[in-house]
């Protein structure tokens, strides 16, 4: 797609049942830029997100109508093969969610389940991510240990590693901090920094700092409604919209 | 502001209107609540004694029929006894073809039983969202686990040995078992896939797993202990049942050991059936009746034993 947008939605609605989640939403989402949504509890925006790599395909009794675009490609399209498209859109969840397996074996999986077979390869992707992750020093002595043992901030950014050891295009943040202290989201936010030359990253947070800090672009969604959109920094000094004004200083949310 | 407001207003005609009849305005500062802690007090007292009597109820009761047990049956309880052939028309020797008899119909069982209960639950949990369809299965499988276990006798005598004409053989018993304990490893393996967390799920698919993939190399090897525990109690449930061997399995005497799926055999519940009612010495024969009884006492138990090892291990390592 032309003008460094990787990702689109256009017109999206969706329903739980028949309770809308999100109405007419519209986004173009950058490349190599972070992007972050933002909103109070229960705006939509972690059901939005989930739409990016169809995790929400998981949800009985759900519709969705409208598109989604991944290069120009719509990622709900019969003809597409969805295990390809969350390859290619990574996600990292609110909850660090390493397997209860060791530390290399949680990389290894996601190696593994797309087809790569060469143990030299799968050491050597392993070591990379690790590293790509900024995690490499803190476990490189201990591999083979569980993963369960380390320190929430460690197995988020594990989760990272594992994300971006399957070579995915875009990333995708749900509430990456919400369960860490703030060392290890500082580390994140970081991490985050230096991610965003190679990948393509959309974050969901309820920590507008983090937003500001973090990302060229933010969306304000309200009650399933994207509200505005636009630079980070255009939204946080001069919102257009009061409710958006509202919300970033505090007036609710 | 608007809301405070009300709510203040409300206060004021209550106090006025409400409280105007015969009884007095409650003092400012009283308790609205009642002082008699003694009442409170002995309800507490009496409901934990309650409470405990029932607790030692029923322990008198499995303590009594641990006693009878092994009082009846603790004197022919050898070695011998588990090794050797019956002698004498059944008043003297051991019960090994019994024991060789419920191992064989136990195991075939769980071989019939637990791939199919397992692909069941799989099934039922891993691919069908939550709809109406899936409920009525639910309820059909919990129905199937309260029908009376002579019924799947019937139903062994029917199908297994003269529909398909096994005959009263190891295969029959053992098919007929397995149909016995099918609910109770299908629900232990739907509960042990439900405690997965989805979070483990949802992180495998979103490395571009497909569902297949995340059940085999995720779900299940996490499940495994919860249904390995389910396994276990079926186990001890087959090796005890008699009615459904009655018809399709069991031998009340043979010399033969079973060398076929299609021989009948020996089992130990209903050698003990047939001990106390069919026995031509009731006086030797009760006591290896209780013998046999110890031994099948001590058998499950010690099944059940290790199931509840193999849950607290697990639960250990996850706590």
């Amino acid at each position: 797609m032309d003008n460094g947008i990787r990702m689109r939605a256009e017109g999206v609605n969706f329903y739980y049942g028949s309770r809308p989640a999100l109405k007419d939403v519209n986004l173009d989402i950058q490349r190599s830029q972070v992007t972050s949504i933002i909103g109070p509890s229960g705006c939509g925006k972690s059901t939005f997100i989930r739409l990016l790599n169809r995790m929400n395909d998981l949800v009985p009794k759900s519709r969705l109508e409208g598109k989604i675009l991944l290069d120009g490609e719509d990622i709900h399209a019969p003809e597409t093969d969805v295990v390809e498209i969350r390859r290619r859109v990574g996600m990292v969840f609110q909850k660090p969610n390493p397997f209860p397996k060791s530390i290399y074996e949680n990389i290894k999986y996601g190696l593994e389940i797309n087809g790569l077979r060469d143990k030299s390869l799968i050491e050597q992707r392993v070591v990379e991510s690790l590293k790509k992750a900024a995690l490499w020093d803190e476990v490189k002595g201990r591999l083979y240990e569980s993963a369960l043992r380390l320190s929430g901030g460690q197995q988020q950014r594990l989760c990272i590693a594992r994300c971006l050891a399957v070579e995915p295009e875009v990333i995708l943040f749900d509430e990456p901090c919400a369960s860490l202290d703030p060392i290890s989201t500082s580390r994140i936010e970081e991490l985050l920094m230096e991610l965003k030359r190679d990948y393509t990253i959309v974050i969901v947070t309820h920590n507008m700092q983090q937003a500001a800090r973090v990302s060229g672009n933010t969306a304000f969604f309200l009650l399933g409604e994207m509200v505005e959109f636009g630079r980070t920094q255009d939204i946080f000094t001069k919102p257009r919209d009061s409710r958006t004004e509202a919300y970033i200083t505090g007036r609710f949310g | 502001m608007r809301l405070a407001k009300t709510a203040l207003n409300d206060g004021h005609d209550l106090f006025n209107g409400g409280y105007s009849g015969r009884a007095a305005p409650p003092r400012p500062g009283a308790s609205p609540f009642s002082k008699a802690g003694w009442n409170k007090q002995a309800a507490q007292k009496a409901g934990f004694f309650l409470l405990f009597m029932c607790i030692l109820l029923t322990l008198f009761f499995l303590g009594s029929i641990v006693y009878f047990i092994f009082a009846g049956g603790g004197k022919v309880l050898t070695w011998g006894f588990l090794t050797q052939w019956p002698r004498n028309a059944m008043t003297e020797g051991g019960i090994f073809p019994a024991l060789l008899g419920t191992f064989y119909l136990t195991l075939g069982a769980i071989i019939a039983a637990l791939p199919l209960g397992l692909a069941c639950a799989i099934y039922l949990c891993e691919y069908t969202p939550g709809n109406f369809a899936l409920n009525a299965i639910r309820i059909g499988i919990n129905n199937l686990a309260g029908v009376p276990s002579v019924v799947f006798g019937l139903f062994g005598l029917a199908v297994f040995v003269k529909f398909f004409g096994f005959g009263v053989s190891v295969l029959s018993g053992s098919l007929t078992l397995g149909i016995l304990i099918l609910p109770g490893i299908i629900s232990a393996s739907q509960e042990a896939l439900i405690a997965v967390p989805n979070s483990l799920r949802e992180a495998s698919l979103a490395l571009g797993a497909t569902q297949w993939q995340t059940i085999r190399k995720i779900v299940l090897p996490q499940a495994l202990p919860g249904i390995l525990t389910g396994v276990i109690l079926s186990v001890g449930r087959a090796a005890g049942e008699t009615a459904p061997i009655l018809f399709t399995a069991a031998a009340f005497y043979t010399r033969k050991y079973p060398d076929s799926p299609f021989s009948e055999v020996m089992a130990l519940p209903y050698h003990i059936y047939a001990l106390m009612t069919e026995g031509t010495h009731p006086r030797q024969q009760t006591a290896i009746a209780y013998g046999s009884a110890l031994v099948l006492l001590i058998l499950v138990l010690f099944i059940s034993g290790t199931a509840v090892f193999i849950r607290q291990r697990q639960r250990s390592i996850n706590g």
